[in-house]
């Protein structure tokens, strides 16, 4: 298994990969909020975590289609599936290395982006500290869209419109708990909480859905 | 160590492709399934390797070492594509289905360096996949055969885009490999090579529609 999260980070660092794709797209999005917006600093740092999540979100969609369907259009699909490794800790290995490849870096960019937004370090750590508690559950609720559109040649757009209603209940409790954080009295712990608590539950069904699709697509 | 197919049908579509095929291949001994473009050679090596149900009958492996619990986990697969990353160098391509592979129980793989030598490509192991010709490329997903021990290779046209000196390099493979108690089932158009082995002849769906009906 380690085998297999060695050779997709290496695989995504690579010529074509796309690791740095969604970064780029993240910082274009939040890049042009400002001046779309006008020069309204308040408005601004108000915005902010809302306007960094939903980049976020839309980033972490991007390159989720070809999480299965490059395995699939080579061949290594077919003897993944045929292993004695239970599929299920397969998908969820490589929902673990996408998730280092094009999560990871998203975090790690947001503070950079939240100074773009004129927001105060409250609310850059707390965006940072909820953007890193729940990109995974993106990328795994998203392994279960790629699964089912991985047969499709143009599934990409697809892949996004499946997941999406599934990632909002991970927007809304993200962006609650930074506002928790900044304005006093409501409290950060209860939307935090039930972020991590959507991260873990979505760590495991999606796997399991995407393995039930991926058995069931193969030809 | 036997591996049993009883009364396999499948289907592509709503199309029956081949209907109640039974063999029976022991250790060391090869199958070549022989037939026309399209006579549902690769359906039932997909089958066989539990990539695609079968619409009736069953597949198992009779051995008396080991028991796995599908059959597919005791086969090596090589099918048209060469499930080969072409962004990665030969030599972490076949690194990495060394150690995803893993040895089934009673046999061992050969180092990387090793099967890369054996199908002829010592030398060149730190190009990217994606550099090599067609044949080479061919020759590569051959040695991942080699490094990660499977008693049973179901082999799909696996000297496609080979000149002739790999195809007899391919034969002696196999040859080695049966020798060494597996089991090999081909589907070829080309000669393998291989004296003594069975065949079996698919006619497809066309040779089934007037028993169908």
């Amino acid at each position: 298994m380690i085998a297999l999260l060695v050779r997709d980070l290496r695989l995504s660092v690579r010529a074509g990969g796309g690791a740095l794709i969604g970064v780029l797209f993240f910082m274009t999005v939040v890049a042009v909020i400002p001046f779309g917006v006008g020069p309204d600093l308040n408005l601004l740092s108000r915005i902010g975590p809302a306007i960094l999540w939903i980049g976020a979100l839309l980033a972490s969609l991007l390159g989720l289609d070809r999480l299965f369907q490059a395995e699939r259009e080579d061949g290594s699909l077919d003897l993944l599936l045929m292993q004695e490794t239970p599929l299920v800790l397969i998908v969820f290995v490589k929902c673990l290395a996408h998730w280092i490849a094009t999560g990871l870096p998203l975090v790690l960019a947001s503070p950079l982006l939240g100074l773009f937004m004129n927001m105060d370090e409250m609310a850059i750590g707390a965006t940072t500290l909820t953007l890193l508690a729940g990109t995974p559950a993106i990328t795994f609720i998203g392994a279960a869209g790629a699964a089912i559109a991985v047969a499709l040649p143009r599934g990409g757009l697809l892949v996004s419109i499946l997941v999406l209603p599934l990632a909002i209940p991970v927007l809304i409790f993200g962006v609650s708990a930074v506002h928790a954080a900044i304005e006093d009295p409501a409290p950060f712990l209860p939307p935090f909480l039930i972020l991590v608590a959507l991260n873990l539950f979505f760590a495991v069904v999606g796997p399991v859905a995407a393995a039930g699709a991926l058995r069931l697509s193969s030809d | 160590m036997r591996l049993v197919a009883e009364g396999l049908s499948a289907k592509r579509g709503e199309d029956l492709i081949f209907h109640d095929i039974s063999f029976e291949v022991a250790a060391g001994e090869a199958l070549v399934v022989k037939g026309a473009n399209g006579a549902g050679k690769s359906t039932l090596l997909r089958v066989l390797a539990g990539l695609l149900p079968p619409e009736a009958g069953s597949v198992r492996i009779d051995a008396a070492a080991h028991t796995v619990e599908r059959p597919c986990e005791a086969c090596h697969y090589l099918g048209h594509r060469n499930a080969m990353k072409r962004e990665l160098s030969v030599e972490e391509n076949l690194r990495f289905w060394k150690a995803c592979l893993g040895d089934l129980q009673g046999g061992q793989g050969l180092a990387v360096d090793a099967a890369a030598a054996m199908v002829g490509l010592g030398g060149i192991t730190h190009l990217p996949f994606g550099y090599l010709s067609a044949g080479q490329q061919r020759r590569i997903a051959m040695a991942k055969l080699l490094v990660a021990w499977r008693p049973v290779w179901l082999l799909d046209e696996p000297t496609a885009a080979l000149d002739a000196a790999a195809e007899e390099m391919f034969s002696g493979l196999v040859t080695r490999h049966l020798s060494a108690g597996g089991i090999a089932i081909a589907a070829t158009h080309q000669p393998l090579g291989l004296g003594g082995a069975k065949e079996l002849r698919m006619t497809g769906f066309a040779g089934l529609a007037e028993d169908a009906w």
